[in-house]
């Protein structure tokens, strides 16, 4: 069986047969330079200035890039070197919203939590640039990982909807607007983050409705994943099994698998972009656990329709730990490829997993 | 003659000054929260922002001024938080919010601590008779916590409820006390359970000679629910008109109101400011709904907590009370 739309990343070269897709989430840990260039682009009484903080931003996004390709990723991304949280940086692109100082998310951490406060509308292009830039300092396919539009909606005050999910809607047709951009400088691989259906699952509608507008006019072959993470799955599956999208992109290796038997039945009909890397333990997973980690998948998809990632945005480990996690998980992908080439790996596929005595 | 009083439900935002200072003494992780033994810098930022939030308040004219529980890093978790027959673990969410908090594990027989007077009697020097106390009603606290001593809900309910009182015992004189009860909404009681509930807030209610309100929010009460608490020896029940109106008149009409009640009309959770003759309208389309000729106090306040918004907001947020209840008093006179 083949799934062309995911064999469009496949590199030429390509050892094994069966492939098994390699990527990251998205974010990355920013060097400690560049938190240094943007401490002293904020500085009133330095010269360092725009154009300086650019080019910082800019090696930035070329280094973690390159970081990525040499970790033997298949798709790579540049680590979202330029963007400092993930609602904050769209918000600040999208005409209708405007801040009005932090907001306590717990303890002492706080989030500058804008107001929708007029209709939202599409200035400039937000991502365009930014692909452009990553698809010039690599020659691996680049992904693009954009805030979802109930995220967008769900982590601002809103004043100018009537609910959030009138909200959602107008946000998604700016989403579409910027994806249509993307895919005219390139992108094929379009990814849409969703972390706020996990606070409000019963929202999937929603989320299903906006993720219609986002793909409307949108060519088959460009691919759409969606990644939810922290949540209770069942309470949104097989529900998204009606959404729009290639690829669910989803976090399981934080709860050890625990939730793995919700995707089992009835039968998973989209590609599965497995987190195989737990993002929370500051350790890289060796080569043999996150070869177990790839066979949890199987137990649901086939290998056609398996992708390998970590749970989530790796931007909290150490640099180095990061690094560890993809190098290890390129290094388990291609041993499991190959083993199912030589057909070693027998898994029964849709079985529950027994439970433990 | 029926009595507008602007006030809120507490827990502030910290002034954004506090916010960074208090986040280089005290950390950000888990472990760097509020256990109740912090030192002299973290104690004195804590007052300085106490005393700011108590003058914004009267200067705003709010009727009743709270201390604005700026230390609560855990909502409305934290007196158990504080406790040391509780162990706090790990960060879960703050019900359908945004926000987390850490998981109070009770671990043994929970005793007297005394952390919430002490910060009453901080702002207690700064107020002259508008004193408002805020403690999560029993229900509430006992459904944010885990219970590891006492083994069952019931046992559980009524070791929270006597904790209370304890805490609540030692509070400086007071005018009002609110109990902040958003779990008799969103995880309502069931059958006997919500009898329960109303005993434990009526054994707290009776701890203190002040006004006790007693404010559900995220919604309205189930009838059940509404009609036993209207059972507890309490002033005033709260609404979240915000939330949900239908329901909320409902009860008013078939199950009847306390003689105060307090009204949540400005939304703690959103950075539209209400116009203050809106929320005076508002009042009056309740007392339209109502099947009463008069209530004797009207609280006018937030549905909810204000933590959830940024400071200026929430300052604007105040102000409009204070109006809306200048405003109402007017019109009534």
């Amino acid at each position: 069986m083949s799934n062309e739309n995911k064999d469009q990343f496949r590199p030429e070269n390509h050892a094994n047969d069966n492939f098994l897709l390699t990527t990251v989430v998205g974010s990355y840990p920013k060097p400690k330079w560049l938190n240094r260039a943007k401490e002293l682009y904020e500085d009133p009484d330095h010269g360092f200035d725009e154009d300086d903080y650019q080019e910082a931003k800019d090696d930035a996004a070329r280094l973690i890039t390159q970081e990525h390709e040499r970790a033997g990723l298949d798709v790579v991304v540049d680590g979202e070197m330029r963007r400092n949280e993930m609602v904050e940086f769209f918000a600040h692109r999208i005409e209708g919203y405007e801040f009005n100082g932090p907001v306590k998310v717990w303890g002492h951490n706080y989030f500058d939590k804008p107001s929708v406060v007029t209709e939202v509308e599409y200035d400039e292009s937000w991502l365009v640039d930014e692909y452009e830039f990553t698809a010039d300092a690599t020659d691996r396919p680049v992904k693009v990982p954009i805030t979802g539009p109930y995220t967008l909606a769900s982590w601002a005050f809103n004043e100018a909807y009537e609910d959030d999910a009138e909200l959602a809607y107008a946000l998604a047709d700016l989403v579409n607007e910027e994806i249509e951009k993307l895919v005219e400088a390139g992108a094929r691989y379009i990814q849409i983050d969703e972390p706020a259906l996990a606070t409000t699952p019963d929202d999937h509608a929603i989320v299903g409705e906006a993720l219609e507008h986002i793909v409307d006019d949108i060519p088959e072959e460009v691919r759409i994943g969606l990644h939810v993470c922290y949540g209770d799955y069942s309470r949104i599956y097989p529900e998204i099994l009606e959404f729009p999208v290639d690829e669910f992109d989803l976090e399981l290796a934080n709860g050890d698998y625990d939730q793995l038997d919700v995707f089992k039945d009835p039968e998973f009909t989209a590609d599965l972009a497995l987190g195989v890397t737990d993002v929370h333990v500051a350790e890289a997973e060796s080569v043999a656990q996150i070869e177990e980690n790839i066979k949890k998948g199987l137990e649901v998809v086939p290998p056609e329709q398996l992708v390998l990632s970590p749970d989530c945005g790796v931007k909290l480990l150490p640099r180095e730990v990061a690094y560890g996690k993809m190098a290890n998980m390129v290094e388990a992908a291609r041993n499991v490829e190959a083993d199912l080439d030589e057909g070693n790996i027998d898994i029964e596929r849709g079985a529950p997993t027994p439970a433990d005595d | 003659m029926t009595e507008y009083v602007s006030t809120t439900p507490g827990l502030f935002p910290l002034p954004d000054w506090a916010k960074d200072d208090l986040s280089d003494l005290k950390g950000h992780q888990k472990h760097d929260l509020i256990s109740g033994d912090e030192d002299d810098a973290i104690t004195a930022a804590y007052d300085e922002a106490r005393d700011e939030v108590v003058g914004v308040q009267q200067d705003a004219g709010l009727d009743r001024v709270v201390e604005g529980q700026l230390r609560w890093d855990d909502m409305l978790a934290h007196p158990l938080a504080v406790n040391d027959a509780v162990a706090t673990e790990g960060i879960v969410r703050y019900y359908d919010n945004n926000n987390f908090y850490r998981d109070p594990v009770v671990t043994d027989e929970l005793r007297f601590s005394g952390d919430v007077a002490e910060e009453l009697e901080a702002a207690s020097d700064q107020t002259d008779g508008e004193l408002q106390a805020v403690l999560p009603g029993p229900y509430s606290l006992a459904d944010l916590a885990t219970d590891e001593h006492y083994g069952d809900d019931a046992a559980f309910l009524g070791a929270i409820a006597d904790y209370l009182e304890g805490e609540l015992e030692a509070f400086p004189a007071h005018e009002t006390l609110f109990l902040l009860e958003p779990s008799l909404v969103e995880n309502a009681p069931d059958d006997g359970e919500d009898e329960r509930a109303s005993e434990a807030i009526d054994a707290v209610a009776g701890a203190t000679d002040a006004d006790v309100v007693v404010q559900p929010y995220w919604g309205a009460l189930e009838e059940k629910v509404y009609a036993h608490l209207l059972d507890a020896d309490i002033d005033a029940v709260g609404f979240d008109f915000v939330a949900n109106q239908e329901d909320n008149v409902y009860n008013l009409q078939e199950y009847g109101a306390t003689d105060d009640v307090s009204l949540g009309l400005a939304d703690g959770q959103s950075t539209l400011v209400e116009d203050p003759e809106a929320i005076r309208d508002r009042v009056e389309w309740v007392f339209e709904q109502a099947p009463v000729s008069d209530f004797e106090t009207v609280y006018l306040t937030t549905n909810t907590e204000t933590f959830y918004l940024p400071y200026a907001k929430f300052e604007e947020k105040l102000a409009v009370l204070a109006e809306a209840a200048d405003l109402a008093e007017v019109k009534a006179a």
